[in-house]
């Protein structure tokens, strides 16, 4: 029971991870209906800002040594400038494409910023030692929780409820949801188009410059590839969760952390090497089971 | 002239199909402009190159005083144009309030968003009625009315609306065309309604024009059209049944 229990904080906190990154893509699909799969590599960004820019194997922190309070902030804002260099530089000029064009040129940015992050910090994974006291476990009944686990669900929830005031409660959350239902009738009544996509964009940089720190303290490692991995299970997740709806984002973030948990802990151990394998069997099954995800987006329908 | 909306000599293209071809059409302030056609004639178009939806191919949008091809659809709403679609497209999933407040952000002061709010409410009990409802799950008519008081929110010198009638009870089209004149008469709205059939039309607005086959067929005040033949004629093409539907080449 308590070996279940522990293996399910662990689902959790994988699952948040999952799920921040997952709400980040889910935002944007909503609104212009891209996968964006660059939504990684703005992890990757942020994790990366925090070191000083060198190719040596051990990273010496840059803006990591700063204090909490302003290292976070720092590290949204590279993040979300990332963001909106990738919309007014790339995303902006293909508004009427498709939504495969979108996609293409998603990976395209992707590229670019993976191999821009390895021209300033070389090739090779480095170690980073973030916040070492992150480990320190904390006792619960006869569970041993790392105050890490702990942070990264507080964190988790605490953007999610003050993204869901935003879009419930403000002007422009209310804007941005009207835009991601019917985005051409919302410019008709005088919505500015690319300031909600900006917008979005934006919240996007934040949840993933989130992502990158919890991500960043809990592994201790930094490639310039770390974020490709996170990008494909989120996006899985948005996909499990139902395409389109945020709710269904989240609850695809958890499903996918806790599948993949479950299947490392209990699967035979010859056949653990295999575990994404059956994860992604489970998310086939599932799809079969409910196509529209387990969180169908609402969609407008009309009545006479 | 006291023009409020000039279109000159305007063409709409997707791809290779044309969809208006030399249009050119005048709306003088205070007016209500009727535009009527079969399916497939343009009407929706027409509504959509003005309110900045489509991009015209070649000629000229003037509203007020400026020039609105061009613009995106939000700049030309922000001029004071505003487009109540087909089909209504209200926000299904956003409740009544929040779609009436969609309207309303295009205004910095909030206190005037919210006596307009209001004042919309005293015109629509129906709606103050299902405020926090999502708006999906408004009957036909509701969603009309929504459609058409969130248009309004917006405080249109000119609203645009297409086919309001289209699929609704009689009943319930008397009841948009009675709140749409009297928005008229309340607020000085200047109006452009689109419909396929001339008969209640006939009666409510000042000058019809007829659009076929994406051209101004005819033109002329309601008053020297009542009898309804030159309207048949323009609509049918001279009563041959073959030219219903095609856009000419």
């Amino acid at each position: 029971m308590i070996g279940f229990l522990q293996n399910l904080i662990d689902a959790v906190s994988l699952g948040s991870i999952y799920a921040l990154t997952a709400l980040g893509i889910g935002l944007l699909f909503g609104i212009l209906r891209l996968i964006n799969f660059a939504h990684g590599d703005y992890i990757t960004i942020g994790a990366y800002a925090l070191i000083v820019p060198s190719a040596d194997v051990t990273a010496r922190l840059l803006i990591g040594d700063l204090p909490l309070v302003v290292m976070t902030p720092l590290i949204c804002l590279i993040v979300v400038v990332a963001a909106l260099l990738s919309d007014v530089l790339v995303f902006r000029p293909l508004r009427r494409a498709s939504s495969p064009t979108l996609m293409i040129a998603s990976f395209a940015v992707s590229y670019i910023i993976q191999n821009g992050v390895m021209m300033l910090y070389g090739a090779r994974p480095k170690a980073v030692d973030l916040w070492s006291g992150a480990n320190t476990q904390i006792l619960i009944g006869d569970l041993r929780v790392p105050m890490l686990q702990l942070i990264i669900l507080v964190v988790t929830l605490v953007l999610m409820t003050a993204l869901t005031l935003f879009l419930r409660k403000t002007p422009y959350g209310i804007q941005m949801r009207a835009a991601a239902e019917d985005f051409r009738m919302a410019t008709y009544l005088g919505v500015r188009g690319n300031l909600v996509i900006g917008l979005a964009f934006a919240i996007s940089g934040i949840l993933a410059a989130a992502v990158s720190l919890l991500y960043t303290t809990q592994s201790g490692s930094l490639s310039h590839t770390m974020g490709l991995p996170l990008a494909l299970f989120a996006f899985v997740a948005v996909v499990v969760g139902g395409m389109g709806s945020l709710v269904g984002a989240v609850v695809g973030g958890f499903t996918i952390g806790i599948i993949v948990t479950m299947l490392q802990a209990y699967l035979p151990p010859e056949l653990r090497a295999f575990r994404d394998a059956f994860a992604f069997a489970f998310v086939i099954l599932v799809l079969l089971v409910r196509p529209a995800g387990l969180v169908p987006s609402r969609t407008s329908f009309e009545r006479v | 002239m006291g023009a409020l909306l000039t279109v000159d000599d305007v063409h709409v293209r997707y791809g290779d199909l044309v969809a208006l071809r030399e249009v050119s059409l005048t709306v003088a302030q205070g007016e209500v402009v009727c535009v009527i056609g079969p399916n497939g004639a343009g009407k929706s178009t027409l509504l959509a190159a003005v309110a900045g939806g489509v991009a015209p191919w070649r000629g000229s949008i003037r509203f007020g005083d400026a020039e609105v091809v061009g613009l995106r659809p939000e700049l030309v709403a922000r001029q004071g144009l505003s487009l109540v679609p087909e089909g209504r497209h209200i926000f299904g999933t956003l409740t009544v309030d929040e779609n009436l407040r969609i309207g309303g952000f295009i205004h910095k002061g909030r206190a005037e968003a919210k006596a307009d709010h209001e004042r919309l409410l005293e015109l629509f009990p129906r709606l103050r009625e299902r405020l926090n409802f999502p708006a999906g799950r408004l009957s036909g008519g509701e969603q009309q009315m929504l459609a058409v008081a969130r248009a309004v929110m917006t405080r249109p010198r000119l609203l645009l609306v297409d086919e309001p009638s289209l699929g609704l009870a009689p009943r319930i089209v008397d009841q948009i065309y009675e709140i749409l004149l009297d928005l008229r008469r309340r607020e000085g709205l200047t109006l452009i309604i689109n419909e396929q059939s001339s008969n209640r039309i006939l009666k409510h607005a000042d000058r019809i024009y007829v659009l076929r086959g994406g051209r101004i067929q005819l033109e002329g005040r309601a008053a020297d059209l009542a009898d309804g033949e030159a309207i048949r004629s323009a609509y049918f093409g001279f009563g041959s049944p073959a030219t219903l539907e095609g856009v000419a080449p």
